[in-house]
């Protein structure tokens, strides 16, 4: 399985901000879309980071006036990005060992989504009912008529 | 609007595409309990239940069974199946927003993907989409001519599909003959001349798409002997290291079956059916005449992506291996439906989470849905459309509830039946299918196979009396 069939299903809108942008902006985009982070893009573009609830959260605790401060002064720059082939396998041993739980995807230059590792879960826990559901039929297949 | 889903006005929702999808999309708005629903599915084929009938090869017929859960949710009352009407041709989808509060889209992949090398139109240069439509009998594919009568078979991929197609090539007679596999499909795989099969994969044994069960069983064919090379079996350092983390298991297994097979060497079997790994096709050479002869391969090499997967590039070492036929089986692709917004990049219907998005607005088109292959891509075997539908169909009911549905002009059951069989006379339903496949199942008793399958329409219509 790879990272496409993810994003299959999450439409190609990948909503985004300017790394000289309001945290402000950033919290009430959030919390507009119901989504843990946002892709930060230069003005070709172009990731060039990303900021989390997490982020967020992390930098309140230790300074009020946060709200004021731009989204580049807190985001992730140092960025791993991902391509549509990706398997989802890899992606999720990689979220795991180096610490990241989200992943902007790339294709033919153009920022095409952003998965997450909640949505990695969701698709293995998805892959694994399937697979015991087909399990099941063939087993009761088999004790039905048996050969 | 007024409410619907009550008695009085039962949510309407068509279910277009009879695959497993339709069938479980259908179960999950029926048996819930809090609104009222009617389905009406259409199916363009008089025949019900998508790749099960005419994907899942033949000699898988375990798993054809699945059709019994299917059954038992097609005698739900409120359900109504309109075989032989195609969305697109005898409706259309102003014909469905006229009669139903939501319409959603289980099409499948109906078509490949394309490799992008030269040759590769050329004469006996084939998807394996066709092939295994052809086989199994699709009326779409009856008169397909397939030439056996080359020694030298390449299959490009190396996923379940491709799986599926080398192990067909690779039967006996003997081995078919106690399947539903088309009748003619049998003749000309008894007559076949094809010794050597060649599958190709492009990454290594540890990417491989297939699954265990599947390269287990190549292992055990009656008069094929499977064979992989010494070299190509050995795991990379970066897939090793992979591996070594323990935590995936069943490709672990899946890597210790591939070497198995290594040691095997031809034997008095009659063909072999050899795995080649971290291989790209690069053309397709044909023959003075215009057909495939030969494929020439690219040594690959492994690297790892940024997030870490591992894809393969070519080197410049490269080889030629003779072939008369290849099949590409590299994946299937789904087709756009008119008025329906779709995602050319993957070939799915435009979606979230299916829920239709409109690509101009970003938003939800109101009252349409899809879900399966058409919504999430060519991928994940029958039970994999049940969680998938389920999340739909979960959307579907929020948004029925909230009042956010179509308005079609007339909501009735009746009058949208009618309008059908004014469309489409010759539609089939649930009960006449009942009827083919009860009659499919005794031609098969009668051969001592699981069914013998009609595979036309008009043969189809006739039996039925239509
Ligand atoms: C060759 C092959 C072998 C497979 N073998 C297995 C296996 O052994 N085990 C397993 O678990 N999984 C297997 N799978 C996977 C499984 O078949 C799929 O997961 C499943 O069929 C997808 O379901 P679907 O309903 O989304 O699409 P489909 O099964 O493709 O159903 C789509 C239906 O929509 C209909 N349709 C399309 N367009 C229209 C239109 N315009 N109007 C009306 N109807 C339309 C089609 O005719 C079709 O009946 C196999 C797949 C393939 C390709
Ligand atoms: N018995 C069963 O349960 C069964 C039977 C049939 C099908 N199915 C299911 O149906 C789904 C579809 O199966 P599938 O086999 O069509 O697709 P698949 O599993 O996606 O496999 C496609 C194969 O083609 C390769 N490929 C893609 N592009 C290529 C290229 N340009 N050059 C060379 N190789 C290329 C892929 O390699 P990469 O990985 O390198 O991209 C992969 O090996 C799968 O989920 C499968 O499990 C199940």
């Amino acid at each position: 399985m790879n990272v496409r069939q993810i994003l299959a299903k999450k439409g190609i809108n990948v909503i985004t901000i300017r790394p000289d942008r309001q945290i402000r902006e950033a919290v009430t985009l959030m919390s507009r879309h119901h989504i843990g982070a946002l892709v930060v893009v230069n003005s070709d573009g172009n990731p060039v980071g990303i900021i989390s609830e997490r982020d967020i959260v992390r930098r309140a605790a230790e300074d009020e006036a946060l709200f004021g401060l731009e989204v580049q002064d807190i985001m992730t720059s140092d960025l791993v990005i991902g391509v549509p082939q990706d398997d989802i396998s890899s992606v999720a041993q990689t979220m795991t060992k180096k610490r990241f739980r989200h992943l902007p995807i790339v294709e033919n230059g153009d920022l095409v989504g952003i998965i997450s590792i909640g949505d990695i879960l969701k698709a293995e826990r998805d892959q694994y009912l399937g697979e015991i559901d087909t399990l099941e039929t063939k087993i009761q297949a088999e004790s039905s008529q048996p050969e | 609007m007024s409410q619907v889903g009550t008695e009085a006005s039962p949510l309407r929702v068509a279910v277009v595409g009879a695959g497993p999808t339709g069938f479980y999309t259908t179960d999950y708005l029926l048996k819930q309990d809090r609104l009222i629903v009617e389905v009406d599915m259409f199916e363009r084929l008089p025949t019900p239940f998508g790749l099960v009938r005419y994907g899942v090869a033949p000699d898988h017929q375990k798993i054809k069974s699945v059709t019994k859960v299917y059954d038992r949710i097609a005698q739900n009352p409120r359900f109504r199946f309109f075989g032989n009407v195609e969305l697109g041709k005898q409706i259309s989808l102003a014909d469905l927003r006229n009669h139903y509060h939501q319409i959603i889209f289980t099409t499948g992949a109906q078509s490949d993907r394309r490799l992008g090398i030269p040759g590769e139109d050329l004469e006996g240069s084939v998807p394996a989409t066709e092939f295994v439509a052809w086989y199994n009998g699709h009326p779409d594919y009856r008169d397909y001519q397939v030439d056996l009568s080359c020694e030298h078979v390449v299959v490009i991929g190396v996923g379940n599909v491709a799986m599926d197609v080398a192990r067909i090539l690779c039967r006996t007679p003997e081995e078919l003959a106690v399947t539903d596999i088309a009748d003619y499909a049998l003749e000309a795989l008894t007559a076949s001349k094809v010794k050597h099969v060649t599958i190709v994969g492009r990454r290594g044994p540890a990417q491989a798409a297939f699954t265990t069960p599947e390269i287990k069983e190549l292992g055990e064919l009656a008069d094929t002997e499977a064979i992989v090379l010494a070299d190509e079996a050995e795991l990379d350092p970066l897939s090793q290291s992979a591996l070594a983390s323990g935590s995936d298991r069943s490709t672990a297994k899946k890597v210790e079956i591939i070497q198995s097979y290594v040691e095997r060497k031809p034997t008095e079997k009659s063909r072999t059916l050899t795995l080649r790994f971290l291989v790209s096709p690069i053309e397709l050479i044909g023959d003075e005449t215009g057909r495939v002869a030969a494929v020439r391969l690219a040594k690959n090499e492994l690297y790892a992506t940024d997030a870490g997967s591992l894809r393969s590039r070519q080197t410049d070492e490269v080889e030629t291996v003779p072939a008369g036929l290849v099949f590409r089986s590299i994946g299937y692709r789904g087709i756009p439906l008119e008025g329906v917004p779709f995602y050319e990049n993957w070939g799915v219907i435009l979606n979230k989470e299916g829920r239709v998005i409109d690509p101009n607005s970003q938003t939800a088109v109101i009252g349409e849905y899809t879900a399966g292959w058409i919504k999430r891509g060519p991928s994940g075997i029958i039970g994999t459309n049940k969680p998938d539908a389920l999340e739909t169909v979960t959307h579907m009911l929020a948004d029925a509830e909230a009042g956010a549905t179509l308005n079609p002009s007339d909501a009735c059951a009746d009058t949208a039946a009618a309008f059908v069989a004014q469309r489409q006379p010759r539609f089939i339903s649930y009960d006449d299918w009942l009827k083919l496949d009860e009659m499919e199942l005794s031609r098969g008793e009668a051969q001592g196979r699981p069914r013998v399958k009609f595979t036309s329409v008009e043969e189809m219509l006739a039996a039925i009396g239509k």
